[in-house]
Order: C-alpha cells, then structure tokens, then sequence
C-alpha cells in the first residue's frame, strides 16, 4: 500500500488533469501532482522524514512538527504532511539544524509526561520510542515535569493511560473521519490539553464509543492499550487504515 | 567511655547499607544495628498501575533476583483474575526460577562471599575481592563466574533476556518453549552439575577452617520460615508456608499463604528503613525467625530430587536439630543450585513444557490477590489491592531480607562481641562483621525498595555520639 494507492479515488487525470510538477529532495530529481505534499513525495521515493502525528488515511494535522524540512532560499521551516511542493523547489529533509530541532521536540515530548518504557505495554512497538533510537536521541535536557497523570480502565476492553500520550490526536481522527463516532476530543490548553472522551468522563460510560478499537490501534504509545496486555505485549495493527479507505471508496463507485 | 563503631559502607552485598556497632564504657559491645539508608517507596508507586503492570514493574525492585519477584507478582495477579493457570505454565515459571536460583546463589557464593571463604578474613583488603580470588585460585573463579553465566543464559533462552524480561504475566507465561529454547537450555545442564559437585565437594572439605565463623556468625536459636510443597520437601513456588522453633519442632504447618498476616506482623525501626518482620504471636520483641537457604534446609522434610537429598541430609547431620549457624548459608546455597539444576533435567524432560497451553486469560474477578514464593534470599509476599478496573489501590511487599532484619542485627552484634574490641580494631575483625552479613546475602535494595547513591559502611560510635572508626570505600 502506498500514497499513491490512496489518492486513486480522486479524480483521474486525463479527464480532471493535475498539474504535474518537479522539483528536488536532498538533490535527488523529483516529480509530484501538485496536491501532494512534500511529506507524500519523499515517502513514495524512500526519503526518510520523521512524523509522529501523521498516519496513512487520517486527515493531516501538523501538529508534531517533527517532519520540519529545510527549503532552500528561506530561513523558514517547513513541516512536510502539510506542504505543497512548488516547480523547482530544493528541499532539504536532513541537516544538523533540522536533527537538533527534532530531538529537542522528542525531548520535549518525554520531559511533558511520565513515559516509563520499562513498564510500558507498548515498549518495542512505540513511535515514540523508534523515533527516539532513529534520532538518535541519548538524553533529555529539560527537566521532567513529572505530572500526575491517572488511567482510566473504565471501559471493558480498552485503557488509556494519559501518562503515555503525546497528543497526537489520531485517536480523535480516526474516531471522528474513519468511525465515525466523535468520541475522542481534546479539553485544555498547552501543558493541560488532555484527550477525553464525550464530556470528559470515564470511557466505560461513554454512550458514543463503539468499541472498534481504531483509537487503540492507530495510538504511536502505550497511551490506549488493550486491557489485559502485559508489558510489551501491545503491537498495533495500523494497516487496516488505508484499506478501509480504499474498500469504502470502491463500494461508493 | 561509650562509644560506636560504624562501618559505611558495608560492601560485597546487593544494596546499601550502614553498621553501628556500640561500645560501652569499658569498651565491650553492648548493641548493634544494621541501617539501611535508602528508602524506595514501590508500595506507594504501584498504586494507580493496572494489575496488568505489576509484574513487570515490581520485579524492578532487583535485578539480581527480578525474576522470582515477577512470579510471586505474577500470581497474586492470578488470584486477582480467580484462573487456574495451566500446568505447563506453572512448570515453565518453576524452570525459569531455577535458573534464578542458579545465578543468585552463584552471585552470592562467588562473587560476593568467596573472597572471605577462600583468601580469609584479613586478606589484604584491596585485594580480597573477586578479582583477588582469579588472582589466587582462577579455577574456582572461572567456575563461579561459568555457573552464574548459564543460570543467566538460561533466563535469557526462556524469555528473551537476562534482567527484567517479560515473559511472567498474569495467567502463566507468554510464550510457549520451542524445540531450541529447549536444546539451548538443556545444553550447559551437564557442566553446571560438574561445577556445583565440585564446588560443594571442596567447600565441605573446608568447613573446619571456619569453624569460629560457624560458631559466631549468627549462631543462636530462632525459628525458620519458609515454603514446603505438599510433601513436605523443597519448594519456591507453589507451597504453603511451615514455621520451626530452634529445635526442629513444627510451630505452625500447611499454613496457606494467603494467611501469612495471621502470621507475620511488620515493626518499624526508627534507625532503619527496613521493616522488621515477626512471628505475630509472640511480638516483635521475640518473634524473630530467620529465612533464606539454610532456614529452608532446616525446615523441608527432604529435597526432592535424589543427589541433593543426599546432600540434604548430609547438612542436616552437621547438628542434632536445625543449623543454626547462619554461616550455614553458603553450603545450603551450594545445595539449593544442585536442586536446581536436577529440577531443570526434570522438567525439561517433562513432556509439558512443550505445551502451546501457557496462558490463562480472564478479566480481573476478584479485588485482592496475594502471592508467596521463596526468593534466592528467602520468603517474599506479593499483597495487592484493585478496584472494579484492575488498578492497583494498595500493595504490601514483604521482601525476602526484611525477614532477616532482626537476625541480621542480632548476628552483627554476635559477631561483633566475638572478634571486636574497643581497644584496637583492625580492618579483619570489622571485615568479620560484614562477612556475616554477607552470609546473610541480603538485597538491601530489594527490601526498601531504595534509589540513590551507593552507600555501605560500618561505623564505631563512643557514648556521645563520637566516630571513633570507620570502615567502607575510601
């Protein structure tokens, strides 16, 4: 499954034509339609970006900002799941700049809440973590802020432990574009803003869950787990995405 | 003039730890108290934490001996989930424990005890260490280090490494043994039985040059705890706990664990942070038992397996009734690995243990789950409470070294009346007060549950407060 895979349900081309473009990564020669983004591009040309907050067959957020590239010609960086490549553009996905900004946004993330992958039901399948072991990210320079953070396991099956989370909000995406349901959402503002479920009450009672489990999946941490699981035992399955995009898509033609 | 002895700090054992040692006017000791310095708090930290984590997240109290915490976890999670958990299961968390024992007991003998045992007590003390020992006798290191190696190959093989794996869940274990596991496991089974026959061989041959240690390291009477199997013999386990007095005469018996607060009450020492455990009926003043190898040996009918029922037997002849010197524990440490490693040959000769059938799953049904298993060190108790979730509201750990906190005192100040005097006090006769501790091999870290910096030491005291002496890395 690729990007390209995904967009084949919008208009084809020859009928509904999309301005091709080129322009370049890391100095290697590209081409792209002119509504993919940069972050699409490098993917289907094996260009590694870091993201966090992106996931093939959600809406885009750019709200992690770790997909930051440098763009020749502007002091400005740019995050790449939601920029537009322009003809000729020169972008860079890799620079010394760009390293330090994305550790220091990982060490932020770590330093927010009490992420203990030793305990963890997700530790050897966090994004979190990867991403941590890619960056090469050997230790957090801020001080921990150590906040209080409970679980809620009110729900029969499911668990969120907001010491994990590191709001990247799929959860509520895909609850809300994929499901359907809207259960998740966010309530309070910078170090406060957690994710809720309906009017911020315990998930057991939620009358909108449907209890798919998308949340659980799609979740990069060990923040939404599967009751039950011991430590380690939480890998997810996000695969399921796309194709459900895609199977919905076909059904609709 | 009064006055105290303090070594800090104490070294050569798992955690952190101070001795005071009081002298009185005319310089005889008259009290002795071990400190342990750290305080760690894992009953509080637990709180909050679903079931689910506990055997992962408690088992971090050691890592020396994380795995025997994981299943005394792991089973009170199992009466917190009311499941049977299968018999495979149960045979494969024995066979991992084996290999615990393995290692620890290897830790404790060798790299820790030795040094005494092999180079003597006022060896040079820069060099009585493990590296003296290569030094002097490198066949014997090598064989400690070779023995610790496979017991901590073993765990790896099993589940999937050596310190803190995951593989003990609530249910039994999450994953099944396959055909290599088994081979690799097997493999270094022979050479291991070698080593620990030799070992023992050669440590009973020279149980004549210690005969003061025996007679002063922690020699007096008290009554043992420990798990007996249905049999009455060895057991870590699954067992139900027995009590002995100093005579060998049974106290209590069958007692299931789930009772061990009937039994077991908890004083707290204003000079330490380790609780002191004690029989309950008699108080804390006189409920003193002792637990770990030798109580063990004192308090099983037998072994179970036939070499170290031989073994066993041979220990038990050393007086009329139970050993009751604590020097005693190195030899039934010697005897314990030879257990474990005849329990392993059984076990993974055991059909069974190729089982796929390891894990019951269930949600949690009950608020309360209790297990007690024997550590490497002795007894330990995993007490939790949860709510209606599945999250822990409150846990109670009784560690393996607490149950020794009022032996351990009473054996320094033993030790220390024997060989210390207030006059003049070499590096040897204090090293003779570590050295029962060591006996002892207590996890300090593990019973407090403590963090910081590492900080062991004995120190001699006068009457008004005065250090007079000090003993620990320089």
């Amino acid at each position: 499954m690729t990007d390209r895979d995904y967009f084949k349900g919008k208009p084809r081309t020859d009928v509904n034509p999309v301005r091709i473009l080129t322009f370049k990564i890391d100095g290697r020669d590209v081409t792209a339609r002119e509504d993919e983004t940069i972050l699409t591009v490098a993917r289907q040309n094996g260009i590694f970006i870091p993201t966090l907050c992106h996931l093939d067959g959600l809406s885009e957020r750019g709200a992690c900002r770790l997909c930051m590239v440098e763009v020749k010609g502007s002091d400005k960086l740019f995050p790449a799941c939601v920029t537009l490549p322009r003809q000729d553009m020169e972008v860079m996905t890799d620079s010394p700049r760009l390293n330090e900004y994305r550790k220091k946004i990982l060490e932020l993330l770590f330093s927010e809440r009490n992420h203990v992958c030793s305990v963890c039901v997700s530790n050897g399948h966090c994004e979190l973590q990867d991403l941590a072991v890619t960056l090469g990210m050997s230790h957090v320079r801020y001080e921990y802020l150590y906040p209080r953070h409970t679980i809620d396991a009110s729900h029969d099956r499911f668990s969120v432990d907001h010491n994990r989370c590191v709001l990247c909000l799929r959860c509520i995406r895909v609850c809300d574009e994929v499901e359907g349901a809207h259960t998740w959402d966010v309530m309070g503002r910078g170090i406060l803003c957690k994710v809720i479920t309906d009017l911020n009450q315990p998930w057991g009672t939620s009358e909108t869950c449907t209890g798919c489990g998308k949340c659980v999946h799609v979740c990069p941490t060990g923040a939404l787990s599967e009751k039950g699981k011991s430590v380690s035992e939480m890998s997810k399955r996000r695969q399921f995405l796309p194709y459900l995009e895609m199977m919905r898509r076909e059904s609709r033609k | 003039m009064e006055r105290t002895i303090v070594i800090d700090p104490v070294t050569r054992i798992e955690g952190h730890g101070r001795v005071s040692i009081f002298l009185d006017e005319n310089g005889d000791v008259c009290d002795a108290r071990l400190h342990v310095t750290q305080f760690r708090g894992f009953e509080k930290l637990c709180e909050g934490r679903p079931y689910y984590e506990m055997p992962s997240l408690t088992q971090r109290i050691c890592g020396i001996c994380p795995i025997i915490h994981s299943i005394a976890s792991a089973k009170a999670c199992d009466q917190i989930l009311g499941v049977r958990v299968p018999d495979p299961a149960v045979k494969l968390r024995r066979l991992i424990n084996c290999a615990q024992i393995i290692q620890s007991h290897a830790v404790s003998f060798f790299h820790l005890s030795l040094p005494d045992l092999i180079l003597g007590m006022d060896y040079d003390r820069t060099k009585r260490n493990l590296f003296g020992v290569v030094e002097r006798y490198p066949s014997i290191a090598r064989d400690g280090i070779r023995l610790r190696s496979i017991g901590q190959e073993t765990i790896k093989a099993l589940a999937g490494k050596r310190i803190h794996p995951a593989w003990v869940v609530p249910g039994g274990v999450n994953e099944p043994l396959d055909s290599e596991d088994i081979d690799q496991v097997m493999s270094p089974l022979p050479e291991a039985m070698t080593i620990v026959r030799r070992t023992l061989d050669w440590f009973k041959n020279s149980l004549e040059e210690h005969r003061e240690e025996i007679r002063f390291f922690a020699n007096f009477p008290s009554m043992f705890m420990g798990l007996v199997n249905d049999l009455g013999n060895l057991e870590f386990i699954d067992g139900k706990l027995r009590l002995i007095d100093y005579k060998g005469d049974i106290v209590a018996d069958s007692v299931q664990p789930e009772r061990y607060a009937d039994y077991i009450g908890e004083s707290v020492k204003p000079w330490s942070y380790l609780k002191a455990p004690y029989y309950k009926p008699l108080g804390p003043e006189e409920g003193m038992y002792r637990v770990g190898p030798a109580a063990r040996l004192n308090i099983v009918d037998g072994c179970g397996t036939p070499l170290a029922d031989q073994e066993w037997a041979e220990f038990r002849s050393l007086g009329r009734g139970p050993a009751l010197s604590s020097f005693y524990n190195h030899y039934a440490r010697l005897i314990e690995i030879l257990y474990a490693v005849e329990t392993m040959e059984m076990l993974l000769n055991d059909p069974d243990i190729r089982s796929p059938h390891v894990r019951a799953v269930a949600q949690p049904n009950y608020e309360e789950g209790i297990g007690v298993v024997e550590a490497p060190r002795g007894t330990l108790v995993h007490h939790y409470k949860v709510d209606e979730h599945g999250l822990v509201t409150w846990a109670n750990l009784i560690v393996a070294t607490g149950n020794n906190e009022l032996a351990m005192n009473r054996g320094i100040m033993q030790t220390a009346k024997r060989f210390l005097n207030g006059k003049d006090i070499s590096e040897g006769m204090l090293n003779r007060v570590e050295a029962v501790i060591r006996a002892f091999d207590p996890c300090l870290s593990c019973s407090t549950h403590q963090v910081g910096e590492t900080i062991t030491s004995i120190r001699l005291l006068g009457p008004d407060g005065e250090v007079l002496s000090e003993a620990g890395p320089s």
